[in-house]
């Protein structure tokens, strides 16, 4: 099936509560798979098309404080639109599942695939100090698997997960293994699982439960900040992912997520057959960065290029992990323009191996 | 006679809903937020639909309205509570949901969320307090200022022809097929307050017949925004926002009302 298609399925399968979206170019086939497949009658999923992002992040935020299994999905330009309430969401600390199919930018750009939303989408994108769970799939079946770990991650943190896709991985077919249906949570689940926080209403014998994000109080909101951030590190310790190909003996490594990683390990097999030691390291959560996996690997390296299909954004994040022990090079094709696995590997020869 | 002899359970006329916390309004002397807070509290404790009742505030002087309602609330982004609401009612159908928002949130910032949530005909209630300004950041002019106000952004008063007109919502909302009861109140007095009560007690209600949205907007006053005194405010309110804003019900019953 289509990678939309497979982030459409798997939110079904996932247990999810509600979908609230808004049509954009390259991942329509979201909202198109749920309305024609009708999870009201599947699983008693609500399915919604919104008047704008705008709306359906809303929409997101009201029905995630409720404690729901929420997601909405949408390309970059709408993103852009949500980035208030996901700004909302993260320092309210609400769960939900968010996909961005990446295109080219900036403004309305092209409709074209690119990875050039990677500072909005790990640096915080909306305003005030906050980061998303970012997740990056590299296959259809990472589109469908990711949504249930997203939303285990989202729970696990109470913070909006990103799955960061482009393009080229929400159109291309590929065969996938779904998983298992995952029952919805029942509203007594609910209140067992999240009562301490989330809008089920309230009974006698307890306090009111409030979402917000708001606190006048400097001191009071710096405190909470200072939870956010911890809350961030812990992400750091226990929940970074990486996949790492042919990087013990490598002399030069390719970093490289999403589609670029699977045009970057032909160029990896390329390379071999032409002598050259060269692996693939593939960040799976670009937030947070693979810092250390990478770090680990420069002792024994001769140079790092960054693979993107941005014009430099993601080595930014390589540079400071490899703490400028090692040259870093960028390589990247914007504005909707895709690399060829030949592309690449000139550019290792020319930038790093030859240089 | 001693305090103790008159506070007594058989003198008590008036006694505050346990549905308001004891904190402190945040609102200025005089204005109406007081009065359509308790009146909407008080709705849920008659219904006793206070544990099956969720609140959205919005961005304005009702902002902090969560420290005084003692339900389970969330705080939405500026114009977004008919969509925060939308995502709430839609996964608990059967809970009573409503969205407290000034004139600037609903009317401006949240119009586009407004209307389609109202043509959409989501089964949630709207409390809108009209007051003409923006209150919150010190009296600006507001999608509801009179031709001719003075604000803090209009200050030699509302020019219409490069300012727009001050926007009739509520008129508006009512032409929707997805809106089923839509009416303007006020609380400047006790026989008002009673009155819009008695609207906010039907918006609840109608809630549980799933027909649409129930809209009830109260015309208020903003003594410091207006630079008037409580009572001058009140009068200036009757002289001037009651002729642009009549009271009354607009639509009942899913029918427009039709004045004689």
């Amino acid at each position: 099936m289509k990678g939309n298609e497979a982030i459409a399925e798997a939110s079904i399968r996932a247990g999810a509560d509600a979908y609230f979206g808004y049509p954009i170019t390259p991942q329509s086939e979201i909202i198109e798979y749920l309305m024609a497949e009708r999870p009201e009658e599947r699983t008693g999923m609500v399915v919604l098309q919104a008047e704008s992002e705008v709306a359906s992040i809303n929409m997101v935020y009201g029905a995630a404080s409720c404690g729901k299994k929420v997601l909405t999905t949408s390309s970059s330009p709408g993103m852009s639109l949500m980035q208030e309430g996901i700004s909302y969401m993260a320092g309210a600390e609400l769960p939900c599942l968010l996909v961005n199919v990446v295109r080219g930018g900036p403004g309305l750009g092209t409709i074209q695939p690119s990875q050039a939303d990677y500072f909005q989408s790990t640096k915080g994108g909306g305003h005030g100090d906050y980061r998303l769970y970012v997740l990056a799939p590299a296959s259809v079946q990472e589109m469908s698997d990711f949504v249930k770990d997203g939303f285990e991650i989202a729970f696990k943190y109470r913070n909006p997960v990103l799955i960061q896709s482009d393009g080229v991985i929400g159109q291309m077919m590929e065969k996938v293994e779904l998983f298992d249906p995952i029952p919805r949570w029942t509203d007594e689940e609910i209140r067992e699982k999240s009562e301490s926080w989330a809008l089920v209403g309230k009974p006698a014998h307890r306090e009111r439960n409030i979402i917000t994000s708001l606190d006048l109080d400097p001191s009071k909101q710096e405190m909470h900040n200072h939870h956010l951030q911890e809350k961030y590190r812990r992400m750091e310790e226990e929940d970074v992912r990486y996949e790492s190909i042919d990087c013990e003996d490598a002399d030069y490594v390719i970093v490289a997520y999403g589609s670029s990683a699977r045009i970057s390990l032909k160029a990896v097999r390329l390379a071999r057959e032409k002598g050259h030691k060269v692996g693939l390291l593939r960040p799976i959560t670009l937030y947070p960065f693979p810092r250390k996996p990478l770090a680990a690997l420069v002792p024994h390296l001769k140079g790092v290029l960054s693979v993107e299909m941005s014009a430099g954004q993601m080595v930014e994040d390589v540079k400071l992990a490899v703490e400028c022990k090692v040259k870093v090079e960028h390589y990247g094709r914007y504005g909707g323009m895709v690399p060829s696995p030949e592309d690449v590997l000139h550019a290792l020869e020319n930038k790093l191996i030859g240089g | 006679m001693d305090l103790k002899d008159i506070i007594k359970e058989e003198n008590l006329v008036y006694k505050k809903t346990p549905l308001l916390t004891d904190k402190p309004l945040s609102y200025c002397p005089g204005c109406g937020h007081g009065t359509a807070h308790r009146i909407t509290m008080e709705v849920l404790e008659e219904m006793n639909i206070q544990s099956e009742t969720l609140g959205v505030a919005p961005v304005g002087c009702s902002v902090l309205a969560y420290e005084f309602m003692n339900i389970d609330m969330v705080q939405a982004a500026h114009g977004r509570a008919p969509a925060v609401a939308t995502g709430m009612k839609r996964v608990y159908p059967d809970k009573f949901i409503f969205t407290y928002q000034g004139d600037g949130d609903l009317a401006a910032i949240g119009t586009a969320e407004t209307i389609h949530a109202c043509n959409r005909g989501e089964n949630f209630t709207i409390i809108f307090i009209n007051n003409g300004i923006y209150g919150m950041t010190g009296g600006q002019m507001a999608p509801t200022t009179l031709p001719g106000m003075r604000t803090s952004t209009s200050p030699y008063g509302r020019d219409v022809h490069m300012m727009g007109n001050p926007l009739k919502i509520t008129e508006l909302v009512a032409q929707l097929p997805g809106t089923y009861f839509v009416t303007r109140q006020a609380v400047h007095n006790p026989a008002a307050a009673r009155r819009a009560k008695k609207a906010i007690r039907t918006a609840f209600e109608v809630q549980k017949l799933n027909k649409g949205i129930s809209f009830v907007e109260i015309v208020s006053n903003c003594n410091s925004g207006w630079k008037l005194p409580p009572v001058k405010a009140n009068e200036w309110m009757v002289e001037n926002m009651f002729p642009y804003y009549p009271l009354g019900d607009i639509k009942v019953d899913g029918v427009m009302v039709v004045k004689s």
